[in-house]
């Protein structure tokens, strides 16, 4: 009352050089090597050439930056208020894709919009967020802390989840799980509830595993024993650690990975790229990488903390730990230390959808920032 | 409101713990990290280098064989094969069909060409057809703008310019089998061919050469990239032979259609100038693989052309054992010079009649009479009274009984009886009849041509114990020969013997002499018998040899030397079933030493 009292005074709405000089250069900064570090490594993918991926990756960041810039630019009380709208949009796509989307990569998982081949449930992931953000800036602690309170939160998540997981993809099913699963934390939910949870998810897994396709069941069986079926369903793995294991400290240098470019590896344009990276510029390349990764996840917890809103903070944390999940998963998984289950490593991947809905989180983070100093009410 | 405050707090309480779990995963990796690229970097690299790296062995040339003037009876011959890559033509059927155009091919060969296509990639070469000609080859280029995706590899294969004619010497090579010693990785290469017989077989080793390395770069589905390494091999070494192709030759034209053998050899070193064994087979047949008919055709053949006669063919010396009995007999004091016996062309020994060749006998005759005559009787009491030990010592001294060590895989060792051997076999007392048959040649004695024109060398060399080989022997090089301690006398009683057989009136050679600028044969014929001539038949008139069927005529054989008073040359000739020696093979021995004279007179001013 005291801040909405002060703020009272001034223009709720800052002007168009106030936002601009708000934006975090830095933080773009950051995003903007890695594209190129991206960028680069498509090249080498594609044996120097900028043909197929290089040149079209560029024209997507180039995209994927407009569409940062102009969420950067808004008013963070139009993320308020559309989150709803925003969710069920892309729930009804969705179900769209569930019932008539594109067969690619044994799963269905696109819209074509001709241009560009839509994947709804990479939407989701913010707008999950956003959906999550508006209930629980809406409500108070003792309602969060009931169970009563959990219901159409807990809704919120499992349906998108449910759709997801029939496609099939469980990486991103198990994404929005645990970005959601962040967001119930540090709002507060009781510890004893997750644990509850993941009781009672544990004994359900054994049923979860009859529900699994045969080729999931390979990835976590082959995880688990890489060494079970080298030339199937291992394979992958293995070529992934002997690229990264041979590149050493300083790596083969530039255009001379040796696994990448004889198509040892595979997938080597997509969720192998950070193998890649390693094998031809080392562990200093990889731990960069890894480096600017934790300054942009940890800048995204100081921006969360610098706001002033709940929602902002919220929604901020939503996306920085969507952010964090994609790397986490794509880096563990290609190091061997966890399966194999199809996640990209945003922005440097190659991928169009990726690259749009993480530079639209980067955008709506960075218009928290610039406005955090903006109060936002319950709705 | 209070509320409110405490749900702010919360949100920044426990997301300072989010992100501090969230940045200390991601700082986690760096220890995975460090672990796979540093720790475990040089397993890796070694694992990186197997999936990138193929060595394949290149294949060096096999050593090449001359004959004693250089002129090659193994090489290898350039062999051209067409190959398609099924990736670079626009339709595999169309080039196909287009190649048909320019050479037919069997249904046999299309359908292997179908199957490889869908066994291998497309990048992999298919082989549409090997052993190509320079001029076949040469047509499908000329013709390559119609023929999209096909290439001409050429490589090398064996090659015999003399087909047949060295067979029994040179052998062959052939792909590696089963039994083969895998020494050397070269075996494991597919196509890779190994000497099988003969001097191929026996200088395999010197022949073949050390493979060389070839390190490709290849990418995951075997595609080659590049070169990375080669590493040349080391090439066979060439091999000169004492082999001399103009005698060879004579040789085989010599035995025409016959079935036998001729073994020629320089009488102080050893050198086999002429070793033939009729009928021969050609080896380049093996070299691409026989069919089963060519196999069935050699395999049944009554002439046995597989059989290396010279080397692997048991024979009863007959009379041409004569001198052995002689010098064994001089040496042992049983006859001298003068010692005669009387031939009535017949001997009995209790109930039992043995025959000279000659019915109506030779009269009173001496050691080089009985020699110029090859009277038998002579030797069946020379061989009484010597008894078979004696014999089968000196037979031994001669070399017969083992093997000569030349090295050509079945080489037979003969047989020498005495009377320790007959107990053994036969758990049997030895009888005076059988030394008396085997003071003719006859009986247990097996002898090979081979062991025979050693024999006759040592004879001929004064009683040195001369060993026969396949290598060229330099001046250098020459063996020292050691005496067999024979007197010199003894010897050239033998030798006058010998050069009666020839050269006297009533010698059994006559027939055969020459006289080439004074140079002249001394030698010995020999016939034996395949078959006993009964009783009954002795009787009613002994059945001339033209009018029995083949396989029963009488085996022909003839030992000989040349010059008589400084002999170089000495030969071995065997016509299996030729009839009689004087007229089969002596003449055969006379014209290839007298070529072998001829030869040395135009060859040495060249030398």
């Amino acid at each position: 009352m005291y801040k909405a009292y002060e703020t009272g005074f001034r223009s709720q709405t800052l002007s168009f050089k106030e936002k601009f000089w708000g934006i975090s250069f830095f933080y773009v900064l950051l995003i903007t090597i890695l594209a190129v570090v991206g960028v680069v490594m498509l090249y080498s993918a594609a044996n120097g050439s900028w043909q197929p991926w290089a040149g079209r990756q560029l024209i997507r960041f180039g995209l994927g930056f407009g569409v940062m810039l102009v969420m950067a630019f808004m008013d963070v009380r139009i993320f308020l208020r559309y989150a709803y709208l925003f969710y069920f949009g892309v729930l009804a796509l969705l179900v769209i894709v569930e019932i008539g989307g594109h067969v690619g990569m044994g799963a269905q998982r696109w819209i074509n919009l001709g241009f560009i081949r839509l994947q709804p449930s990479e939407l989701m992931k913010i707008a999950l967020v956003l959906a999550l953000a508006r209930y629980f800036n809406s409500v108070s602690l003792q309602h969060i802390e009931s169970v009563k309170g959990l219901i159409f939160p807990a809704v919120l998540v499992v349906v998108p989840v449910v759709l997801v997981l029939i496609q099939p993809d469980l990486g991103t099913a198990l994404m929005l799980l645990f970005s959601a699963g962040a967001m119930f934390f540090v709002v507060g939910v009781q510890l004893w509830k997750f644990g509850v949870v993941l009781f009672s998810g544990i004994l359900c897994l054994p049923v979860a595993w009859h529900f699994l396709h045969t080729y999931q069941k390979n990835r976590v069986l082959t995880f688990l024993d890489p060494e079970r079926d080298p030339l199937g369903a291992g394979y992958h793995i293995i070529q992934s650690k002997i690229a990264l294991g041979s590149g050493g400290v300083f790596g083969k240098g530039f255009l001379n990975g040796t696994q990448s470019h004889l198509n040892f590896l595979p997938e080597k344009h997509t969720d192998f790229i950070f193998t890649m990276l390693s094998e031809e510029f080392g562990m200093i390349g990889a731990v960069l990488i890894i480096l600017v990764n934790f300054l942009i996840i940890a800048y995204s917890f100081v921006f969360a903390l610098r706001s002033a809103s709940y929602f902002g903070k919220l929604l901020v944390i939503g996306l920085a730990t969507n952010y964090f999940l994609y790397v986490i998963i794509n880096i563990s998984m290609v190091l061997g230390l966890l399966p194999v289950v199809g996640i990209p490593l945003p922005l440097i991947s190659y991928g169009g959808t990726v690259i749009l809905s993480v530079m639209a989180g980067f955008g709506i983070i960075l218009a928290v920032n610039t406005n955090r100093n903006i109060n936002i009410g319950k709705d | 409101m209070n509320r409110d405050n405490d749900k702010g707090k919360l949100l920044i309480s426990r997301s300072f713990f989010l992100g501090g779990i969230q940045l200390f995963l991601l700082f986690l990796l760096i220890f995975r990290l460090y672990y796979l690229q540093v720790y475990q970097a040089d397993k890796y690299k070694t694992l990186a280098d197997e999936n990138r790296i193929s060595t394949r062995l290149l294949v060096p040339p096999r050593g090449i064989i001359y004959d004693r003037h250089h002129q090659m009876l193994a090489g290898n011959q350039q062999n051209f094969q067409a190959l398609m890559v099924a990736e670079q033509t626009t339709n595999v059927d169309d080039t196909l069909a287009a190649f048909q155009k320019i050479m037919p091919l069997t249904e046999e060969e299309e359908k292997r060409i179908r199957k490889d296509l869908k066994k291998n990639r497309s990048f992999v070469p298919i082989k549409i057809k090997d052993n190509l000609s320079w001029e076949e080859a040469a047509h499908i280029l000329l013709n390559a703008p119609d023929l999209p995706g096909v290439i001409i590899d050429e490589g090398l294969s064996r090659y015999y310019p003399y087909g047949g004619m060295f067979s029994h010497v040179i052998g062959y090579v052939a792909a590696v089998s089963e039994e083969d010693v895998k020494d050397d990785p070269l075996l494991e290469v597919p196509g890779f061919k190994i000497g099988k017989s003969g001097i191929e077989k026996i200088y395999e080793k010197e022949l073949r050469g050390k493979a060389g390395n070839q390190k490709l770069e290849v990418n995951a589905v075997g595609r080659i990239m590049k070169e990375i390494e080669r590493e040349d091999g080391v090439s066979g070494k060439n091999i000169e032979l004492s082999l001399d192709v103009r005698l060879q030759k004579k040789a085989y034209e010599l035995l025409g259609e016959e079935s036998g053998a001729i073994v020629m050899m320089n009488v102080s070193t050893g050198e086999i100038l002429a070793f033939a064994s009729a009928p021969a087979f050609n080896p380049n047949s093996f070299t691409n693989g026989l069919s089963t008919e060519e196999w069935n055709s050699l395999n049944h053949n009554e002439k046995k052309p597989l059989l290396n006669k010279a080397v692997a063919g048991l024979y009863s010396p007959g009379s041409t054992f004569k001198m052995v009995v002689a010098l064994a007999a001089l040496e042992a004091g049983v006859i001298d010079r003068k010692s005669r016996s009387f031939c009535a062309g017949k001997m009995v020994l209790g109930n039992h009649t043995f025959h000279c060749w000659k019915n109506i006998g030779h009269g009173y005759i001496n050691v080089v009479q009985a020699l110029q005559h090859s009277c038998d009787i002579f030797f069946y009491e020379t061989a009484q009274k010597l008894g078979i030990n004696r014999i089968a010592a000196m037979a031994r001294r001669f070399g017969f009984g083992a093997k000569t060590g030349i090295g050509i895989e079945n080489e037979k060792s003969g047989l020498i009886p005495d009377t320790e051997w007959k107990m053994e076999r036969f758990g049997e007392p030895w009888q005076q009849g059988e030394s008396i048959i085997s003071g003719i040649g006859q009986g247990y004695i097996l002898t090979t041509p081979l062991q025979l024109a050693v024999m006759v060398s040592r004879i001929a060399n004064g009683g040195y114990e001369v060993n026969p080989t396949f290598r060229k022997v330099s001046d250098a090089g020459k063996q020292a020969l050691k005496s067999m301690g024979l007197s010199s006398q003894n010897i050239e009683m033998v030798q006058q013997g010998m050069f009666d057989v020839v050269n006297t009136p009533g010698g059994t050679a006559l027939m055969a002499r020459f006289n080439f600028d004074g140079q002249r044969m001394a030698g010995k014929t020999g016939t034996t018998q395949v078959r006993r001539i009964t009783m009954k038949e002795r009787q009613s008139g002994v059945l001339k040899q033209s009018e029995l069927p083949w396989k029963y005529r009488n085996h022909a054989l003839f030992v000989g030397y040349a010059p008589q008073d400084n002999p170089k040359y000495a030969v071995a000739v065997l016509i299996e079933h030729g009839g009689s020696g004087s007229s089969a093979s002596a003449p055969l021995g006379g014209k290839m030493l007298l070529e072998a004279l001829k030869l040395d007179a135009t060859d040495q001013p060249v030398d």
